[in-house]
């Protein structure tokens, strides 16, 4: 795959390689979530209007993904880290749609989300933090133990599948979204090459930009199912 | 097939680089404070006070509904008191209605029959008294029938002595 990437740009801080548009991408994405939220409750009212709805209806839904896989009382502290996730992932799978940004062979607009680095970090958030509130909600020992379930021989299995997980949650996003921008680009540089081939490029273009954004959608609602699936899964007793 | 020459494509990503993920992670958990700070914990707060309204609204309708239950079950006990005191007064008016009638016919019955009784008495009476009268009558015309009879059985003399007594009675009479 090595000749269909770009260069990507870098700079070194603190002897760690970062890479400028991953990080100007996530900052991009970050603003723009920190805005339609502050947005949606700027003015609340007990009779919500506009923006309010929308994100009361976004609460509404994280509220029911959690509900779907554990009980409200334990699943309540990760509604803020759901919605958090859900709207983070939405919007950074929608950024690299409208266009990519390159310069001098040096890819700048992208979705950060087309980075398994960026996924995989999320990936790991999210795996760790389940650890995390597992010890905090059941105590270390009943934590420990769960290894241990339902036979003890199953603990290489155990730690496989955390290891499973976390790979499978971050390259399923990454494939997605990466999937969709090579197909976009394939089709922009396609339709770049002639005005024959431009016309002949547009209406699959457009198609696969409407699909993108709908498959960009479920991956942002997969990725916080999930989450709290590995977090019920460990969270709550009858494991 | 020259458009599809992967040098033009605009995608990927060039490798790990430990930066990334530092940031990433970095940026996730200042968004998750911020967003917690600045926008769920205050829609949270007023979708809360908004679950409390709408139970206290809830709670209140349902006391008021009760209320007015107990108001209706007053009601319709006092209604039907009055219906029955109103029924009772009606059926006491009747009776003493019934009883004055009866009263009033009682005496006019009586009054008649002591009307009609005074009536025969004084017809009893008026016949004894007619009766009285035409027997006085009849005395007085039989005696003067009689003193007729025996005056025309008289002699000459004694007759014009008669008729001349009763000239003499006339003219005096005149």
């Amino acid at each position: 795959m090595k000749e269909l990437n770009h260069e990507a740009p870098t700079f070194h801080l603190f002897g760690l390689t970062f890479n400028t548009s991953n990080v100007m991408m996530i900052t991009i994405a970050s603003i723009i979530v920190f805005i339609i939220a502050v947005l949606g409750s700027r003015s609340l009212q007990m009779r919500p209007t506009g923006m309010q709805n929308f994100m009361e209806w976004l609460i509404d839904f994280v509220k029911g993904i959690i509900n779907s896989t554990m009980d409200w009382k334990t699943g309540e502290r990760f509604l803020t880290l759901g919605l958090t996730i859900i709207m983070y992932i939405f919007v950074s799978n929608m950024l690299g749609l409208p266009f990519a940004i390159a310069i001098d062979h040096e890819l700048w607009w992208k979705s950060p989300t087309a980075d398994p680095t960026i996924t995989l970090t999320l990936a790991v958030m999210v795996v760790v933090l389940t650890h995390f509130y597992a010890i905090k909600v059941k105590g270390a020992k009943s934590y420990g133990s769960d290894f241990f379930k339902p036979m003890k021989f199953m603990f290489p299995l155990k730690i496989i599948e955390e290891f499973a997980n976390t790979l499978t949650l971050g390259l399923r996003l990454y494939g997605n979204i990466y999937a969709g921008e090579v197909l976009l680009a394939l089709l922009a540089g396609a339709g770049a090459a002639g005005i024959f081939s431009g016309i002949l490029t547009f209406v699959p273009m457009l198609v696969w930009q409407g699909f993108s954004v709908f498959v960009g959608t479920i991956q942002a609602f997969i990725f916080t199912m999930l989450t709290m699936v590995y977090m019920a899964h460990k969270v709550s007793d009858e494991h | 097939m020259q458009f599809l020459n992967p040098d033009s494509l605009i995608v990927g990503a060039g490798g790990f680089f430990a930066g990334d993920m530092l940031y990433q992670l970095l940026a996730f958990i200042v968004l998750l404070f911020l967003l917690r700070k600045y926008a769920w914990g205050p829609l949270m707060g007023i979708m809360k006070k908004r679950e409390e309204h709408i139970t206290n609204e809830i709670n209140e309708a349902e006391t008021s509904r009760k209320e007015a239950q107990a108001y209706l079950d007053e009601q319709t006990e006092a209604l039907k008191e009055a219906r029955k005191e109103a029924q009772a007064l009606i059926e006491s008016a009747k009776k003493q209605g019934e009883q004055q009638g009866e009263g009033i016919l009682q005496a006019a019955r009586e009054e008649a029959v002591r009307m009609k009784e005074a009536a025969l008495s004084e017809i009893e009476r008026e016949k004894e008294q007619a009766v009285q009268t035409l027997r006085n009558e009849v005395a007085t015309l039989s005696v003067q029938i009689a003193s007729k009879v025996i005056v025309k059985e008289l002699d000459e003399k004694s007759q014009e002595k008669l008729v001349d007594d009763y000239l003499k009675e006339v003219g005096e009479s005149r």
